[in-house]
């Protein structure tokens, strides 16, 4: 466990806000510059859906301009919407939400997450959360003044978070812990023992649980459980979710966050200050995809399962151990014996065999002799990939 | 677990039992066992390839032909359906509620050679009493699979 405090070069001499200008700067920015300045990558980098957005969906959305709807809509989002939400997040998740005071639509699971904890955090308050993780959790708590506590999962833990390492986090300055299950980048989902035990420890001590279900209807072995479900939860539980994964909507940019009156509310301020409200032609697009996208949501899981299983035999086939991720689009394969750090091994990859892979650190220190493979492209794309890395990892033994 | 392997085989159906098992994560031997069974209970009745006939140099004509039969008293719909069936010009067909009975998709060299087909074969079968044939002009769509030649929307290469 560390905890990432300022450490950088004094700001004086910088006209950007401190707290800005103090963010470590993506480190991973150079690479992806180098990625998409070549051609004819074959790309297993892509964090979103191959699919388009599935046609009924874009058709709604058309609907809605030629209705002409382009005006505001209500600063929580279209109570329409609104319900649509509720109704999907009691049935799926099995927690009742109010619409009208208990749900807010947000500009992707981003916005939800930036409006949560500029709501919640005190300058230094603690935020937990679990590394390796999505790029933008760090900075974020960081932009509302809090202070990051990271807690690396494990891949003897198939990347679960280990409930001991979280006690042990705890501090009185903990004001909430972050969850990402199923998890960009490693897969993962939590069992439902240690979930438990979770709740338990942010019930003990009165912490805010925030949790990014972004990924969780790609889950591909047993039942994704929410711990918003869980008892005594749903007081404490801001449960942050959106389209762009489920339904290939990425572009659309719409999401929403589910909780407690009183930090909805809080949201709402800031959201209300701040963006107003989300693009009325997106959430028109979400109502349809509420009501109607079951089948194509079911269709894209089952390939994505597929894909899921092909790339992950490959990967263990040529020596890199992989567990078999649970959930989301990415396998998180170890590189360590190779001999090469993620960030060698992902630049020599490239360069020599045009294929594209995110070293595991642009996830988090923790992330060091691992690469992420995304699997949200075609199964030839993926096979022609491995084809190359497997030549590429029989040289470098 | 036949709905599984159903289902890559209609999207591809030239996935080796090899690639099905990866992508089920089963035993390929159980693949094959399923399949054969399939073909030979005729769940599976054949394979063929999704064309676009428009990018062929030579094109052939196809048709929709409606049919009205008149149900014979020991066999109903069926026995004459299947004498038409029997055909080789006929590609499809279904039997249809509503306006008529039959839909035939009838595939030919030339109108001429359809419209011979109607007048010379189908109408003069005892029991078939009336026919509207129309002439496809494009295909659009075919076994889920769309005939447009736009450029592929192109994703980013990198994302977090």
């Amino acid at each position: 466990m560390t905890r990432n405090t300022n450490d950088l070069k004094s700001p004086r001499d910088s006209r950007v806000a401190e707290h800005v200008d103090s963010l470590p700067k993506s480190g991973i920015r150079d690479f992806f510059e180098l990625v998409n300045s070549l051609d004819d990558v074959i790309s297993l980098g892509i964090g979103e859906p191959d699919f388009v957005t599935p046609w009924h969906i874009r058709e709604a959305a058309i609907y809605s301009l030629e209705r002409g709807h382009t005006s505001y809509t209500s600063n929580l989002g279209l109570l329409q919407l609104r319900e649509a939400v509720c109704e999907y997040v009691g049935g799926r998740y099995a927690v009742d939400y109010d619409p009208k005071n208990e749900c807010i639509i947000t500009v992707g699971v981003s916005e939800a997450l930036d409006l949560l904890l500029r709501a919640i955090i005190n300058p230094g308050d603690e935020i937990i959360y679990h590394e390796p993780c999505y790029v933008s959790y760090s900075p974020c708590i960081q932009m509302a003044y809090g202070t990051p506590v990271v807690i690396p999962t494990l891949e003897s833990d198939e990347f679960a978070l280990n409930p001991d390492d979280l006690r042990h986090a705890i501090t009185d300055r903990t004001k909430a812990i972050l969850l990402n299950f199923p998890c960009n980048p490693t897969g993962a989902s939590m069992p439902i023992e240690k979930l438990r035990e979770v709740a338990q420890i942010a019930e003990e001590h009165d912490l805010i649980v925030i949790t990014d279900e972004i990924y969780s209807e790609l889950t591909y072995d047993g039942e994704h459980v929410s711990i918003a479900s869980l008892p005594n939860m749903k007081e404490r539980v801001v449960f942050l979710h959106g389209f762009s994964k489920a339904y290939a909507m990425t572009g659309f940019r719409i999401a929403y966050a589910c909780g407690p009156r009183d930090l909805i509310d809080a949201m709402m301020k800031v959201h209300q200050y701040s963006m107003l409200c989300a693009p009325t032609i997106a959430q028109e697009a979400a109502v349809e995809a509420l009501t109607n996208g079951e089948r194509e949501m079911e269709m894209m899981m089952s390939s994505y399962r597929d894909r899921r299983n092909v790339i992950v035999r490959r990967l263990n086939d040529m020596g890199l151990s992989c567990v078999k991720p649970k959930g989301a689009f990415y396998a998180f394969a170890n590189i360590t014996s190779t001999g090469l750090s993620c960030n060698d091994f992902a630049i020599a990859l490239l360069k020599e065999h045009n294929v594209a892979v995110v070293p595991g650190t642009a996830f988090g220190q923790c992330g060091e002799g691992f690469i992420r493979c995304a699997y949200a492209t075609s199964l030839d794309d993926i096979q022609t990939a491995m084809d190359k890395m497997e030549l590429f990892v029989a040289r470098n033994r | 677990m036949k709905n599984e392997i159903l289902r890559l085989l209609r999207r591809n159906g030239r996935l080796s039992f090899e690639e099905i098992a990866v992508q089920l994560d089963i035993p390929a031997e159980t693949v094959r066992t399923v399949v054969s069974e399939m073909e030979e209970s005729g769940v599976i009745s054949g394979y063929q390839a999704v064309i676009d006939d428009s990018l062929l140099p030579e094109t052939k004509v196809k048709a929709i032909i409606e049919v009205n039969i008149r149900p014979q008293r020991d066999g109903g719909f069926d026995k004459i359906a299947l004498r038409i069936a029997k055909f080789s010009e006929v590609d499809s067909m279904y039997l249809i509620s509503g306006g008529y009975d039959l839909e035939l998709e009838v595939r030919g060299d030339s109108l001429q050679a359809i419209a011979a087909f109607v007048s010379g074969k189908l109408a003069t079968i005892d029991g078939v009493t009336s026919t509207a044939t129309r002439f496809i002009l494009k295909k659009y769509k075919e076994a889920g699979r769309i005939f447009d030649h736009d450029e592929e929307y192109k994703r980013l290469k990198v994302t977090p």
